[in-house]
């Protein structure tokens, strides 16, 4: 019994969690032993975890509808693709990938400690554990989300997945998320760690930060891949629309933007220490927030999942969480303190504490808009929201400022910046910046928007600063190494892979922003209701409708159409939107007419481009169509009851449902031969759409530069995947001195990274000297302490 | 100054502008948030009462008239008390018969007439929901 496995495996899981957990504690305080014994079970953990999915999948990929997620959520017809993919378009199955994740992500954070922060990991490791326990125990005893559950006797088949969900992205989206979601855990474990040990220096944030960028990366790509399934998919051609469970992905994604750039500050200058493991606290509780609000049922959302068993249970775990560490926090307080001050507001420290308070008002912001019906309801007694406007009012300020700091960070180095460097470095973005909005202001209409014409000027100095950044440091290293200039640029990148992965992010989020900027403020947004032959203006374009088409198959009719679009007299492109309706699955033999009753997708017509994508979608009309179907119904009820009057073919369709009716063994012939003749009607009823000569409805969109919100954002991620990828370096021997060794290496970092800014002009030859000096002397410390 | 006392003024100014923007945040939400209602709250609301209509749409009773849709939307809990709708603009892909919806609108002479491109039409549940 392949459901009995997956069931021992899960009890085992947890079993093993609470080991794990019991183990770590142990070992803080006693034995080495006990922390070897709670990592390796931690290993355990994840390949028991592993089989529970494997299970799953099995069960999925061989259409085992004993499995009662697999038949609520698969079909035989269902395509392979998503067969495997609909274990997480279950409660369940999306609890289990979470369990799993975090097993994996907990398993290679260990794996990658195993010689470093003896005092830390023990707690950590609890931390994780007591996670994983949580939500393995959540599957295990939450009331209706036990993903073993069986059916028996096991039906033929099975519901199958919800059309509208059947998109690749959409597939890809919730793994994406919740890989976002949960790893964030190691950081915010070993954040938990780190204040337990009283560890409170640099190197639990050195040792997680690679986890903390791609929790970030990943939920970053989350959030892309859902914005442009609604771009495609939705027929509305938005791609974002503050609605809750999209804010509720956005939240952690904004604090973990903040989160990676403070734990620099700590790095550099051992400040900011509350701040930090404030931050990756607020995080990962935002992180347990989206995951409990998708099932919660608490606030109005598109994405309305229903309240489910396993709300309130989350709901305190986050409470936990939140009063646990802010505990340990407060307990911890004087041990926090830092040594040192911010030396001057024109460094780079300073840029980023503004930049961190920005990230966290919007991050504010955005919780009081999505949590405002239960704020009003618990002031006024009445559930009122807010809707996209009200957030747009705030959200875009400080988008604005944001873009701005995206540049100047960048521009500024550590400790301060001389008068004479500022200049060097803000002369070229400063000139780029006026020279874009006065262009702009002169020759196109982009000053109807004076909010988006800053954001292009700021967005000009980001990407001009950035792309002097790369100059610089590309010269730089020329003069140092010799060789061409692109192999000068590849090899400084790849020694610096951090700040010019992080350079490249910056580039991707600007080039994102131009796009959300450009395509919400100068977007031309038309309803037509066209016949076929007619046309209409769009933003300067002949929108023709030159004629409607239908496809028909077993499981959908859609009706179309071909737009044809012309720009001074000339063809430019052809658009083919169209609305698919799809027969309820499940029924037997239902009614022509069910088709238009069931769900029904928006096949978008698109034509994309670097300077404006044309977007079209079409609501067909098919009054004439469904009242035919009405007829037909009618008809073959008539027909098959045998009515007088009726065709003599009737009668034989009739005695074949009389002697079903008789002998069960004789249904599925009569249904399939009923099914059979219904889809032929269907089809004839939808081919004579092409003759109704019926009006439809088509939006279409000019929206300018979408294009570039794409793009941005997979640049942003090939930032994060230079900044991830680990340095090539001859391998450490393992032993002891690693976590010595990584603060060496640390130290030298910091000596190179001055050396680059100063080469590069950021820093006057004064500063220089007085900083590589310092350096030098705390690496000196720490060679000394290797001595002892 | 001495930087101790800087850094205090600092911190008061910085804190001072987080509590106006604070503010400013609280009273706009205030006055620009509409009310949710249900369908039976709708009908005995007075004429011209703006809000979120919140509720499921009755199967069967969508119609189109030309540009606009009309349909009657009940409570989620209580099929019986229902307000017939009209609306114009796009519809969401889910939107049909027994769906949950919002949208945002003004009662008029017990007809509740929602403005353009407001309508948000919940996915069918994905999670499915236990109790359903």
């Amino acid at each position: 019994m392949p459901s009995a496995v997956g069931s021992v495996a899960l009890a085992l899981a947890f079993l093993t969690a609470i080991f794990a957990t019991v183990a770590a504690l142990l070992g803080s305080r006693r034995e080495r032993r006990w922390v070897d014994g709670s990592r390796r079970a931690v290993y355990v953990l994840c390949a028991l975890v592993t089989l529970c999915v494997v299970v799953l999948e099995v069960a999925f990929a061989g259409d085992d509808f004993g499995f009662e997620v697999v038949q609520q959520h698969s079909s035989i017809d269902t395509p392979p693709f998503y067969k495997l993919t609909a274990m997480w378009s279950s409660q369940e199955g999306s609890l289990l990938l979470w369990a799993w994740i975090l097993s994996i992500a907990a398993s290679a954070a260990l794996y990658s400690t195993r010689h470093k922060l003896r005092e830390v990991v023990p707690y950590a490791t609890a931390t994780m554990a007591a996670v994983a326990a949580f939500f393995t125990g959540l599957l295990l005893f939450g009331k209706g989300v036990d993903p073993f559950a069986t059916l028996s006797p096991a039906p033929a088949d099975g519901v199958g997945l919800n059309p509208l969900l059947r998109h690749p992205s959409m597939m890809i989206h919730p793994p994406m998320l919740y890989s976002g979601y949960v790893a964030f855990t190691v950081p915010f474990a070993f954040a938990i760690g780190a204040l337990a040990a009283r560890r409170l220096d640099a190197e639990w944030i050195r040792s997680t930060r690679r986890f903390a960028l791609i929790a970030w990366a990943f939920l970053g790509l989350g959030l892309l891949l859902g914005a442009r399934w609604s771009y495609t998919e939705l027929g509305w051609g938005g791609y974002w629309a503050w609605d809750p469970v999209e804010n509720a992905a956005l939240m952690p994604w904004l604090t973990g933007t903040a989160f990676l750039h403070s734990i620099m500050v700590q790095e550099k200058r051992g400040m900011l220490r509350v701040w930090n493991v404030s931050l990756i606290v607020a995080t990962f509780s935002l992180a347990l927030l989206g995951t409990f609000l998708v099932r919660s049922g608490v606030l109005e959302s598109i994405h309305a999942f229903g309240d489910s068993t396993v709300g309130p249970y989350i709901l305190g775990l986050i409470a936990t969480v939140l009063l646990g560490s802010t505990a340990l926090i407060v307990s911890r307080l004087d041990d926090l303190r830092s040594p040192r001050r911010i030396d001057s507001l024109a460094s780079r420290e300073a840029v980023f504490l503004v930049n961190n308070l920005l990230l966290v008002a919007l991050c504010a912001t955005i919780f009081w808009g999505t949590f405002f019906p239960l704020i009003s309801e618990l002031f006024t007694g009445e559930k009122a929201s807010l809707a996209a406007p009200w957030f747009d009012q705030y959200t875009t300020p400080i988008g604005i400022l944001l873009v701005l700091f995206t540049g100047v960070g960048p521009l500024l180095a550590w400790r301060r910046i001389s008068w004479e460097s500022a200049r060097r470095v803000f002369l070229a973005p400063l000139a780029a910046a006026v020279a874009t909005a006065a262009g702009l202001a002169l020759f196109t209409d982009a000053a109807d928007s004076p909010l988006a014409l800053a954001l292009f000027a700021f967005a000009a100095f980001a990407l001009t600063g950035l792309g002097q950044e790369f100059w610089r440091g590309a010269t730089a290293r020329r003069a140092l190494a010799g060789g061409s200039l692109p192999a000068a640029l590849l090899a400084v990148t790849s020694r610096n892979r951090r700040r010019y992965g992080g350079y490249v992010v910056h580039v991707g989020i600007a080039v994102l922003l131009i796009g959300i900027a450009a395509s919400s403020s100068f977007q031309t947004k038309r309803d037509l209701t066209l016949r076929p032959g007619e046309s209409a203006v769009v933003d300067g374009r002949t929108i023709v409708y030159e004629r409607p088409t239908v496809e028909t198959s077993s499981e959908a009719l859609s009706f179309g159409a071909v737009l044809a679009v012309e720009r001074d007299g000339e063809r430019e492109t052809t658009l083919r939107p169209s609305r698919r309706y799809f027969r309820p699955g499940g029924a037997e033999a239902g009614t022509i007419s069910s088709y238009f009753e069931g769900e029904a997708t928006s096949e978008v017509g698109l034509e994309a481009g670097g300077t404006s994508d044309l977007w079209a979608s079409a609501a067909p009309g098919i009054a004439d169509v469904r009242r035919r179907a009405r007829q037909a119904d009618a008809n073959f009820r008539a027909c098959v009851g045998g009515d007088p009057g009726t065709p003599p073919q009737c009668q034989a369709l009739s005695r074949l449902m009389r002697g079903a009716a008789a002998d069960p063994s004789l249904r599925p012939v009569a249904l399939a031969q009923i099914e059979n003749l219904q889809s032929i009607t269907a089809e004839r009823l939808a081919r004579g759409y092409l003759s109704d000569d019926a009006p439809a409805t088509f939006r279409v969109i000019v929206d300018p530069l979408v294009t570039w919100i794409w793009i941005g954002g997979l640049i942003a991620l090939a930032g994060a995947l230079i900044a991830v990828w680990p340095a090539r370096r001859a391998r450490r021997a393992p032993g002891r001195g690693g976590e010595l060794e990584a603060l060496k290496e640390a130290k030298y970092r910091e000596i190179r990274d001055a050396e680059l800014d100063h080469a590069a002009g950021k820093l006057s030859d004064e500063d220089y000297a007085i900083l590589d000096a310092e350096l030098r002397r705390e690496a000196v410390e720490i060679l000394d302490r290797e001595r002892v | 100054m001495d930087p101790a006392r800087k850094r205090k003024v600092r911190l008061v100014v910085a804190l001072g502008v987080a509590v106006l923007l604070a503010v400013a945040l609280v009273y706009t939400s205030f006055s620009a948030s509409t009310e949710a209602l249900k369908p039976s709250q709708l009908l005995s609301a007075a004429p011209g009462t703006s809000a979120d209509l919140t509720g499921r749409v009755v199967k069967g009773s969508v119609q189109r008239q030309g540009d606009s849709l009309r349909f009657r939307v009940a409570d989620r809990d209580d099929v019986s008390k229902s307000i017939p709708v009209t609306y114009a603009g796009t519809v969401p892909d889910p939107f049909r018969g027994g769906r949950e919806i919002v949208l945002t609108g003004t009662v008029d002479d017990g007809l509740f007439v929602g403005e353009r491109d407001t309508l948000v039409t919940k996915c069918p549940s994905k999670f499915t929901s236990s109790n359903a």
